[in-house]
């Protein structure tokens, strides 16, 4: 029974980290078409810019809640600045090329991203643990869980129910799924696609980084974190489906759930686990299990 | 024998030779950039059919491993014995989960054949036999009991990886002029047409995919001959995408493409490495950009702006 409760609470805690991490790069996939793996960067510049802006708020003697919005703030302030760059400057005028190209166009992204964190922030670790610690901790059925964990599922869960709100039930968000399924005739609508790919993108960006400044306080903030990150969150969204929000909710809880399960039983099988199920998912069902319908070229 | 191939087989004895007189570090880096660019080579075969595979980086780490774990099983230091068997899984490897890749286009045959390679990483990370993630070391090869002592040691590897690339780049250059190469190339054009013709697509794909696993286990092998270490981050993602980014740098209009190109890729990165060790990698993306921009044929497209010769 505890063996049961401690596997479940990690894998939803592990799922809700990857759901942030995921819906970005499903949205801006969804929307653009480009498996954008510089998403990982913005995970790693959202993790630095939140680990030391909260260094230097901390080191200011402010109240220590405030890191917390800190922590907010450096996400949605280094996602937007960098989305807005990146997508303004260099994606812009990439657009139409080959799937594949674009695969490579943010491959270069990811490289140059890399060594621009090391110029800015050095190539030592950063440790913020203060709003990780400062929480406390639960005991549930005798296993402790640090409360900043189990918030952690919180932020994700209104995460999820903010994009489907913002992407259902609100004029833009309609006007983004007309975009999703049919560029070209939205357009024509007279919908401002060049306008809807710049916002996807940019929010793409502050969810990759805010999921980075929100994991700061519980990990190293170190070079590398990014590229170890966008590999994981590429199986959530393909296992889901490429391109939408529901799916990489399904694929970050099956990925965080079998993952704490091989970590429990048998922590050998951790990675072999994560891409083994990506793999049988690929198998029976390719385009994901939430596939989005493409027509067939003749 | 027609001129090209003995512009090809004179320019091959020629490079050899020169391995007599190179330094040291030339070799090697030599040896590792042609060793990768048999694997590119392969790529390319797959990237003509229009197929970009992420995950080569398995095939790559399954040759090598073959020849450390090949050498100490049947107790052998023989390369070409140990080149062969790398060969021979990747090729069984391939025969069975090409199976299944071959299906799939795009996206997803990207993806999943990534997934593929980061299943080896997985298990060989956490396999402490093997030296979990700090790999271990391959002792130096032989040839026929032939034993080069010191400073003819590298040399062994490097006139290995100048003989492979050369045999392995005229029958690449040969496949692409037979009817099931240009087979590729309608594939890539529109799949349903070609079957109308009455071609099976899944055939080319699968061939070729065979074909390209087979390189990539002989450029691991070599690979691992010539480092004398190896290590699970071979079949890491950052390795596959190394070798996508060398076919787009090199071109992929012809075969030498991807051997300028691998050659040229550790060219850059040896000295962006010993100019600016904190910004290698940017050096490397903007080079990236660069040629995606201005040089989308890439860098071989030069050379055949010089020379005029139709692209095979």
């Amino acid at each position: 029974m505890k063996l049961v409760i401690a596997m479940l609470m990690d894998g939803v805690i592990y799922a809700s980290w990857l759901f942030i991490i995921a819906a970005g790069l499903t949205l801006i996939y969804g929307v653009m078409r480009i498996l954008n793996m510089a998403h990982g960067s913005f995970y790693a510049i959202g993790a630095y810019a939140g680990a030391s802006l909260v260094g230097v708020y901390l080191a200011g003697g402010y109240p220590p809640w405030g890191a917390y919005f800190m922590l907010l703030g450096a996400a949605i302030f280094s996602g937007a600045l960098v989305g807005i760059l990146i997508e303004r400057g260099l994606l812009r005028i990439m657009y139409g090329r080959d799937e594949v190209v674009m695969i490579l166009v943010t491959y270069a992204i990811l490289l140059i991203l890399e060594d621009v964190i090391k110029l800015v922030w050095g190539v030592d670790a950063y440790f913020t643990y203060q709003p990780y610690t400062l929480l406390g901790r639960t005991k549930l059925a005798g296993i402790a869980f640090a409360n900043y964990d189990i918030a952690l599922i919180f932020v994700s869960a209104s995460i999820c129910f903010l994009l489907w709100w913002g992407l259902n039930r609100t004029r833009n968000g309609k006007l983004l799924q007309a975009v999703i399924h049919d560029r070209d005739t939205a357009a024509f609508l007279g919908i401002n696609v060049t306008r809807m790919f710049t916002v996807t993108f940019v929010i793409g960006a502050m969810l990759g980084a805010l999921a980075g400044s929100l994991t700061a306080p519980g990990i190293s903030v170190m070079p590398g974190i990014g590229v170890e990150v966008i590999i994981l969150a590429f199986a959530v969204v393909v296992i889901g489906g490429l391109g939408s929000v529901g799916g990489a909710l399904l694929g970050a809880l099956i990925v965080g759930l079998s993952r704490s399960a091989a970590v429990h039983l048998y922590p050998d099988a951790e990675l072999f686990v994560i891409y083994g199920v990506m793999a049988l998912v690929l198998a029976f069902r390719p385009q994901g299990l939430f596939a989005i319908a493409t027509a067939r070229k003749i | 024998m027609r001129y090209s191939t003995m512009f090809v087989i004179s320019g091959a004895t020629a490079l050899l030779a020169a391995g007599l007189v190179m330094p040291g570090w030339l070799t090697f880096l030599l040896t590792l950039a042609l060793a990768k660019g048999l694997v590119v080579m392969g790529l390319l075969l797959l990237m003509r059919a229009g197929m970009v595979s992420f995950g080569q980086g398995l095939y790559y780490c399954l040759g090598a491993y073959c020849v450390g774990i090949g050498g100490d099983y049947f107790e052998t230091q023989n390369a070409l014995v140990l080149i062969l068997l790398a060969v021979l899984v990747c090729g069984a490897l391939a025969a069975v989960i090409g199976l299944l890749l071959c299906r799939y286009r795009d996206i997803f045959f990207a993806m999943f054949s990534m997934a593929f390679s980061m299943i080896l990483y997985g298990v060989l990370i956490k396999s402490s036999s093997f030296g979990s993630s700090d790999g271990f070391n391959v002792k130096p090869p032989l040839l026929f009991g032939w034993t080069p002592g010191g400073e003819s040691g590298p040399l062994l590897a490097y006139g290995l990886a100048v003989v492979a690339v050369t045999a392995v780049g005229i029958f690449a250059w040969h496949y692409l002029r037979s009817p099931m190469g240009y087979a590729g190339e309608a594939v890539r054009e529109n799949e349903i047409r070609v079957e109308y013709l009455g071609i099976s697509v899944a055939r080319v794909i699968y061939i070729k995919y065979l074909l390209a696993a087979s390189m990539a286990g002989l450029g691991g092998a070599i690979t691992a001959l010539a480092a004398g270490h190896i290590d699970p981050e071979m079949a890491y993602w950052t390795t596959s995408g190394e070798f996508v980014f060398i076919a787009l740098m090199g071109g992929t209009g012809h075969v030498a493409g991807p051997v300028l190109g691998s050659v040229l890729f550790e060219l850059i990165r040896t000295y962006a490495f010993q100019i600016s060790p904190y910004t290698w990698q940017m050096i490397l993306g903007i080079a990236l950009l660069a040629i995606i921009l201005y040089l989308p044929k890439g860098v071989w497209s030069l050379v055949e702006r010089v020379t005029k010769r139709t692209a095979v």
